[in-house]
């Protein structure tokens, strides 16, 4: 069994007191108690606060290009399938930048596991509007304020009929990794969402405007009802609904691709011999 | 023997068939063959054609006379009518187009009506053309069969065209009395093999498991050429929602341990330059396809050009190696595919496959390709002999600049690696120190070893001679039957360039020398700018006689070229 000490990765840069490492921390124990040693999954991810997160938990890491961290992952799962493959984005990295590839990841439904730290705000350009920064947000780009709506990424997924929906939260390390867990657990693509403080540049979704507004969807909630998913991903603002939203169980993508039925991509070794039947056949 | 069929018309009239249908025809009865078409970017409608050369000796270009110029529409006829040769003839169906010709070179065939009459089938006309145009050349048809049964596959459908066929056949041989064709003895059957597809059929060769890709004219057909094959060879082929995102799924499966591979054109290459950079400094190895057809932004759609040569160059931010191909022929595709890959693989590199839509879409016969000849090495860390190792550092350096790539997940160890710069483990630094190192291993010492595998130009002809025709990738051929023709009147070789960056090494072959030492050279490119001229004089200083260029999105055809060379030499 693996002991929180074998995912030690370097040194975080975060600031300090940023809820990145409340989600270090959960995803590290979480992995130790799911017996998952570093070599046996891989962490794919863009560029952000976020993204850097592969390097401080050790693991197999692709730290890719901005907003491209689902291709990568898509890439890498295609060609192991039986390997647990993860993405770690921010919002910005994933619902800004990457906003084309998350709809049609969803749409191939790939078993990656997606979660996105979600602090609404740009940390690493230092405070900028994300996607989800709440219209009329004063920022020093935005002067007169966010003019687009802001992004709802539940609703988002479950209109794509997205396979696995939920939204946790970093200041819950309970809730966070039975949501972890449970995305692991799911066969098809996943999409966790955290709501994650950032304690540098967004003053208005702290820590307490967060717990104040946070709470556990009723144990009888049924995330099948994809209607009822849509209803409750629209809650926001004075209740922010966090757990399972919406579940189904269509066929993944690697379970419809014919040739790796069997045997893994990496698991099957080409054989170049064959050629010379297609090429006789041009004749 | 070498004639030349021009088949004219309108999109989704049969030109597609009656030209395929005569090509393999005739590669079947062991003809030599050179097709290529011109089209337009709509699926009805516009003006096609599809021009089929064929001879008993090898052909690699398209010639500008026409010996049989086969009409399916109006059009047709005021378009091509003079480029018809002097015992040239323009075959058409007078009831069909609604208009009689009485000249001597013209020969009304019924095509319609004997469609009607043999299989009341109107689509069968176009098959009457095809037998038409075998009765007009007086080639004996016993390929045809065997043709008509690979293409068609039900019986009934087989019956009527072989029935249509034979129809047009007898029509035309007992009524070309102009006829004058000389049909040479057939030989061993020969492979027909388009450029794309070469490239298909290289990559499967070099054992591709993953082809990402977004739909972009004239690269499709490589998409299409794996995905054909797809189960066969074990394939993942997946239709990406854009040019980005295909080449990253394409990194990510390469560096989980498959051999990958994307293609676009110029517009879709530009969204994966990007990706490129990634490929660049994760030393993820990944093979590109770019089949360049005119710009800038849509530009020509469906003709082509060589004007990406800079661009495949330049393209992407930071410094890295990378190593361009531009092959000539189908054969060159599909050996140059597979050193791209043993490249892109030995040294984790980006490895670009230029070609364009004239060598895309052109097809050529072979007796063959020597499948010996492919090489297939496992450059990879896997499995046992992963798990063996005591520890493992992705980007380690080494006296190659090559760091051993392992197959995450087949040992105990992590493997790590990052679009920031990094340590040998993969983890980001920003320290002066070990970004110097890294830049060193990654070009420096790779740099030379990678030059040393590039090949020297291919030189034909004479080998001192007095004028030299330079050229790369798709003018191969032209340049090649140009360098015949000359050789009547003077002393002419060509050399011609597949392995274009970096440029090869002058120990194999110094080029520069049999530059300087003939009287005249003359660079010959598809394109505006002479890019690979500029590209000679940045990196040797050589400076070229004479340029000769074309850039109005149609390839050079062999009288034409000929007469620019001649022009020049005075």
């Amino acid at each position: 069994m693996p002991s929180l000490d074998d995912y030690k990765g370097i040194m975080p840069a975060w600031c300090p007191g940023c809820g990145n490492f409340m989600i270090l921390k959960t995803f590290r124990e979480t992995m130790a108690e799911l017996g998952l040693a570093p070599h046996q999954f891989t962490i794919v991810s863009g560029i952000g606060q976020a993204a850097k997160f592969p390097h401080y938990i050790k693991c197999n890491t692709f730290n890719g290009l901005h907003g491209r961290s689902l291709p990568v992952a898509t890439g890498v799962k295609l060609a192991n399938h039986e390997m647990l493959v993860m993405a770690v984005a921010g919002d910005g990295d994933c619902y800004g930048e990457g906003g084309n590839h998350l709809m049609h990841t969803m749409r191939r439904n790939v078993g990656v596991k997606l979660f996105v730290h979600d602090n609404q705000v740009y940390g690493l350009t230092k405070g900028q509007a994300s996607p989800t920064t709440a219209e009329g947000t004063m920022t020093k780009n935005q002067p007169f304020g966010v003019l687009s709506e802001q992004l709802n990424p539940m609703a988002m997924a479950v209109a794509l009929d997205c396979s696995f929906v939920a939204r946790t939260f970093a200041g819950d390390a309970e809730h966070l990794k039975s949501m972890v867990k449970a995305s692991i657990a799911h066969k098809g693509f996943s999409l966790v969402d955290i709501l994650q403080p950032c304690v540098s540049f967004n003053p208005v979704n702290t820590h307490d405007w967060y717990r104040q507004r946070v709470y556990h969807i009723e144990p009888d909630y049924n995330p099948e009802d994809r209607v009822a998913a849509f209803a409750k991903a629209l809650e926001w603002g004075d209740r922010i609904p966090i757990g399972i939203i919406y579940r189904n169980n269509r066929p993944t993508m690697e379970e419809r691709i014919p040739v790796i039925e069997s045997t893994p991509l990496i698991r099957q070794r080409p054989d170049p011999a064959r050629i010379q039947a297609s090429l006789k056949k041009l004749f | 023997m070498d004639y030349t069929i021009k088949i004219g018309g309108e999109a989704g009239q049969g030109i597609l068939t009656i030209g395929d249908t005569l090509a393999r025809f005739f590669a079947r009865s062991g003809y030599h063959v050179f097709t290529h078409q011109d089209y337009e970017s709509r699926i009805r409608g516009g003006h096609n054609i599809y021009q089929v050369r064929v001879s008993d000796r090898p052909v690699m270009s398209s010639r500008t006379g026409i010996d049989i110029l086969v009409v399916l529409d109006a059009a047709t006829i005021p378009m091509h009518e003079e480029e018809l040769s002097p015992d040239g003839l323009a075959l058409y169906d007078a009831a069909s187009l609604k208009q009689k010709h009485d000249k001597p070179n013209f020969l009304d065939v019924p095509f319609m009506q004997l469609a009607m009459e043999q299989t009341s089938n109107r689509i069968m006309a176009n098959t009457v053309a095809t037998g038409a145009v075998l009765g007009m050349l007086g080639v004996p048809t016993d390929a045809l069969e065997g043709i008509i049964r690979d293409l068609f596959k039900k019986d009934d459908l087989i019956a009527a065209n072989l029935k249509a066929a034979a129809a047009g056949y007898g029509y035309a041989k007992e009524h070309c009395i102009r006829c004058a064709f000389l049909a040479a003895d057939a030989a061993r059957p020969k492979m027909l093999i388009q450029g794309n597809d070469a490239i298909g059929l290289g990559a499967l060769a070099s054992g591709l498991q993953f082809y990402s890709a977004y739909p972009m004219t004239p690269s499709t057909s490589i998409m299409l050429s794996v995905a054909a094959r797809a189960k066969e060879y074990g394939v993942i082929v997946e239709q990406a929602e854009d040019e980005i995102a295909a080449i990253n799924m394409a990194l990510g499966a390469s560096y989980a341990g498959v051999r990958a591979m994307t293609g676009s054109s110029g517009g879709g290459f530009a969204l994966m330059v990007e990706g490129l950079s990634l490929a660049a400094i994760t030393e993820t190895p990944i093979v590109i396809g770019l089949v360049q057809r005119p710009g800038p932004a849509t530009g020509l759609p469906t003709k082509t050009e060589q004007a990406d040569l800079n661009f495949a160059l330049y393209s992407a931010h930071g410094e890295f190696p990378r190593v361009l191909l531009a092959p000539g022929t189908p054969e060159q595709a599909f050996f140059l595919t597979n050193k791209a890959f043993d490249l892109a693989e030995k040294y984790q590199i980006p490895v670009l496959i230029l070609s364009d839509q004239y060598l895309a879409d052109t097809q050529w016969t072979f007796d063959g390709f020597d499948a010996s000849r492919l090489i297939s090495n496992d450059y990879r860390l896997r499995g046992e002999a992963f798990a063996a190792i005591p520890s493992y550092q992705r980007h380690v350096y080494t006296k190659t600049g090559v760091s051993p790539m392992a197959t995450p997940g087949d040992g105990p160890h992590v493997v790590i690696t990052d679009s920031d710069e990094h340590n040998e483990t993969g983890n980001l630094i920003e320290d002066a120190g070990t970004r110097k190192r890294m830049m060193e291993k990654r070009l420096f010492r790779k740099l030379p070893l990678i030059q040393a595998e590039i090949a020297p130009p291919a030189l034909y002809g004479h080998h001192t001679p007095d004028v030299v025709l330079v050229g790369w990738g798709s003018t191969f051929g032209l340049l090649k039957e140009a360098v015949d023709a000359l050789n009547v009147s003077c002393l002419a070789a060509m050399l011609h360039f597949s392995e274009v960056y970096p440029l090869p090494l002058l120990a194999r072959l110094d080029y520069l020398a049999l530059l300087r030492s003939a009287k005249q050279t003359i660079c010959i490119e598809n394109n505006a700018t002479n890019q690979f001229a500029r590209l000679l004089k940045t990196e040797t200083g050589y400076a070229f006689n004479h340029l000769i260029t074309k850039y109005d999105g149609r390839p050079f055809l062999l009288e034409e070229l000929i007469g620019e060379i001649n022009a020049k030499l005075g």
